[in-house]
């Protein structure tokens, strides 16, 4: 078990490294530190002096991969792409190309991020759970079929539409909630009641129809037969045995997302005007900012590895049937 | 006139070629055929497929380009005009050149706002009369009702001539075709009971006419949709993004399949190195989130643009390559899941008999992956594939409100809804553009998912049985 944890890690950091050389391709080999410079600085008509100026303020005027001027291990050391990497691998993201400290600027976010998503995906996952087993319970009848049927529709339904139609009729029509906006004290709740609504709204169609399957192919198993015919009630069937049992897969499969939870949602933060990792990202983008798409890049990653290897671990939690080796 | 073939409209069409080969393909297999006719017996996917086909037609029309010569131009270097028009453009005639000068609402015949403006010599401040809408009437606020309610009904009258010809022939032809005396024909398409389900396409197929008719023929003097900020009509955005909407969709496709297919069979038939490699390159391209890796490639394509202008010659082919150079990355992020179910499935077929009968045999590896492994894992691959179609769809939206998706010029859902998200909250409320995007967008996506329903059931030997 250990030693399966370990390889893992070990594999997720190599799977680190890859993507840090990848993104250091993409964002300096393609696009070089002039390029940068130019755009942040604006325009065509930037002075040679101020580009060489705004690349040595960020240490860019060095070689990029391999500097034959240093002495020794400097001559790989010293240069943007292992300077860069390694601190990024210490997570010491250095200024954004606006200037202000990434880190920082990331662990201040991270919590109005984290606030609207924890409630999405924890009521979410109820919701959609307890109403794919109400279809599962009345499957092949009327209720199930037009259960489907607005499920299917849910998920044609764009989540913008979601986004748009509800803040305009909550919070503009009804004036319920505020419009939009963020307050970090004990009265964010109010600014959150419909970011968080509207998420779970969004995304109700396509998990319940998922688990729905799901529960639909537990049910054909054989020991379900076994429990129907030895006399158990349908609910008890169905709570008792066929539930737990699809629990599995689907709390495993949301596992891998619980990390992720930290990069926020992009298009809820940035429609709400919450403080968030997402809007951050999209700000970032906006202004065209690499240094910060590069880091959230990085982040995002090594998140995803670390849901990966938790789903792993939790699969082997669930069902002992499994061994990790 | 120069014909002008984009890079997507070059693909827009390999890709009807592809799918005339993939019906002639079709034919020729009676098993593949009969997962066919089963997908289409269900009604919900004929009358997708009925619409989606609809929709194809538009978005074909849209992907005929050409530039009109200037008549400026000296006898021997004919110039060109830089403004490329395409055949839904001709269709629409004036209803895609006329600007008003800003917002008006659907079928008006006057401004949105009130302006300030000389009539008969004296100023004055009212509703500005419209450039198009309602051009024709000479005193509209008498004149106005009357004509909608003309030229309504004339529209509707012409989709439902149209539909009643082609139910005549759909008629005709089922008496044909199953030698049937016409009265019996016709109380089997009235009672539903032939093989395909006819009644409802024929239902769904006047809906569509009288719609059409019914748009078309107030298009004539009205814009029926409305139009935006600048003045352009809304239905003319919709229409044109119907283009965009399934290029993306099929383009993407089209990107996600050969690599999927080509590295999951390897990795799972070759196992060892082979395998570690591709493993390791789409948990390197998975771990990246999706939005980080377009949004990082769209904007270093867009530094590439803006520093070399002269790469293109229109704005349009400029706006084009971005949509092309957007369906590859999205294809090249989306690849990771298909390819890790094709590498399943390999590795599950590799060790039944009749490979290893092959590999007994001495059968070359390449032979033994296209004769007798990739035939048998079409199916999950085809069922993937048309469910990741309207996921593209809804996602060219989300992608282009951040700002990473196409071409702000070019015409999309995604840019529709990103430029008209704060009319919501003007006073009184501007609703037609959000209300025309996202109708359009949900009628494509969901006849799309409606569709890959019933190919998923009819292709999936699993559900097949159940049902």
């Amino acid at each position: 078990m250990l030693a399966y944890l370990s390889r893992r890690i070990a594999y997720g950091l190599l799977v680190l490294i890859g993507i840090n050389l990848v993104t250091f391709l993409l964002f300096f080999q393609v696009n070089t530190p002039d390029d940068m410079a130019r755009l942040q600085l604006g325009g065509k008509r930037v002075t040679p002096d101020a580009i060489s100026k705004w690349k040595a303020e960020r240490g860019y005027d060095r070689a990029l991969y391999f500097n034959a001027d240093a002495q020794g291990v400097a001559k790989v050391t010293d240069t943007v792409f292992f300077d860069s990497s390694a601190r990024m691998f210490a997570f010491d993201f250095g200024p954004a190309d606006s200037g202000r400290d990434i880190t920082s600027e990331i662990r201040r976010r991270a919590w109005p991020s984290l606030a609207l998503a924890l409630p999405v995906f924890i009521v979410g996952l109820g919701v959609s759970i307890s109403l794919a087993l109400g279809l599962a319970f009345f499957r092949g009848t009327y209720l199930d079929f037009w259960g489907s049927v607005i499920c299917v529709a849910m998920m044609s339904i764009s989540s913008l539409f979601f986004i748009v139609a509800g803040q305009f009729v909550f919070a503009r029509l009804l004036q319920l909630v505020p419009v939009s906006g963020f307050d970090a004290g004990a009265d964010a709740w109010r600014f959150l009641l419909l970011p968080v609504a509207i998420s779970i709204v969004a995304r109700l169609g396509g998990e319940t129809r998922f688990n729905r399957t799901l529960f639909l192919e537990e049910i054909n198993k054989d020991y379900v037969r076994t429990a129907r015919s030895k006399g158990l009630s349908e609910p008890a069937v169905l709570f008792g045995h066929v539930l737990r049992n699809a629990l599995i897969p689907i709390l495993s499969s949301s596992v891998a997302v619980i990390p992720l939870l930290f990069m926020g949602s992009l298009i809820t933060e940035s429609f709400f005007s919450i403080p968030g990792l997402g809007s951050y990202l999209i700000e970032a983008i906006a202004a065209q900012d690499f240094a910060v798409v590069r880091a959230m890049v990085f982040i995002g990653s090594g998140l995803y590895i670390v849901g990966l290897i938790l789903t792993d671990l939790s699969y082997s939690w669930a069902d002992p049937r499994i061994r990790l080796q | 006139m120069k014909p002008v073939v984009l890079l997507t409209d070059g693909f827009v069409f390999a890709l009807l070629v592809a799918g005339l080969a993939y019906v002639l393909h079709v034919r020729g297999r009676p098993q593949l055929a009969a997962n066919w006719r089963l997908t289409l017996r269900r009604p919900a996917a004929a009358v997708s497929a009925l619409i989606l086909a609809a929709f194809l037609a538009v978005a074909v029309a849209d992907s005929l380009h050409w530039r009109v010569a200037l008549p400026a131009a000296s006898a021997g270097q004919p110039a060109w005009s830089p403004e490329t028009r395409s055949a839904l453009d001709a269709v629409l005639g004036p209803l895609a050149v006329t600007r008003e000068r800003t917002y008006s609402s659907p079928l008006a015949y006057q401004g949105f706002r009130k302006e300030s403006f000389e009539r008969n010599g004296t100023p004055v401040r009212d509703y500005p009369r419209l450039k198009f809408g309602g051009a024709h009437l000479k005193d509209p606020s008498t004149q106005w009702g009357d004509d909608v309610q003309n030229l309504a009904w004339r529209g509707v009258g012409w989709g439902a001539l149209a539909w009643a010809v082609l139910a005549l022939l759909s008629w005709v032809a089922l008496s044909l075709r199953r030698q049937r005396a016409f009265g019996r024909a016709l109380t089997d398409l009235v009672l539903g009971r032939t093989r395909y389900p006819v009644r409802s396409v024929l239902l769904a197929a006047a809906v569509l006419a009288v719609s059409v008719g019914l748009v078309a023929s107030l298009s004539s003097g009205y814009h029926v949709f409305g139009t935006d900020r600048v003045g352009a009509s809304v239905l003319v955005a919709a229409l044109k993004s119907v283009r965009t909407a399934l290029v993306i969709g099929a383009l993407t496709t089209l990107v996600v399949l050969p690599l999927a297919l080509a590295l999951g069979v390897a990795a799972g038939y070759f196992r060892g190195w082979v395998d570690e490699v591709i493993q390791y390159i789409y948990t390197l391209l998975a771990s990246i989130p999706d939005v980080l890796l377009i949004a990082a490639a769209v904007l270093l394509l867009q530094v590439k643009i803006d520093s070399n202008p002269t790469l293109f010659e229109t704005s349009l082919e400029r706006a084009d390559a971005r949509l092309f150079f957007l369906c590859l990355i999205l294809g090249v992020t989306s690849f990771t899941g298909l390819c890790r179910l094709v590498r399943g499935e390999t590795m599950k077929l590799r060790e039944l008999e009749y490979i290893q009968a092959a590999q007994a045999f001495g059968v070359p590896a390449a032979r033994i992956l296209v004769r007798h492994i990739l035939p048998n894992i079409v199916p999950i691959v085809l069922i993937t594939t048309v469910m990741q179609f309207s996921a593209f769809v809804l996602a060219e939206a989300v992608l282009s409100y951040v700002g990473v998706g196409v071409d702000p010029k070019t015409a999309s859902f995604g840019v529709m809804i990103n430029t008209a998200r704060l009319e919501l909250s003007a006073t009184p409320v501007i609703w037609w553009t959000l209300a025309a995007a996202f109708s359009f967008m949900f009628l494509i996506v969901l006849s799309a998912n409606l569709f890959a329903d019933a190919v998923r059931d009819a292709f999936d030997p699993r559900t097949r049985l159940r049902s």
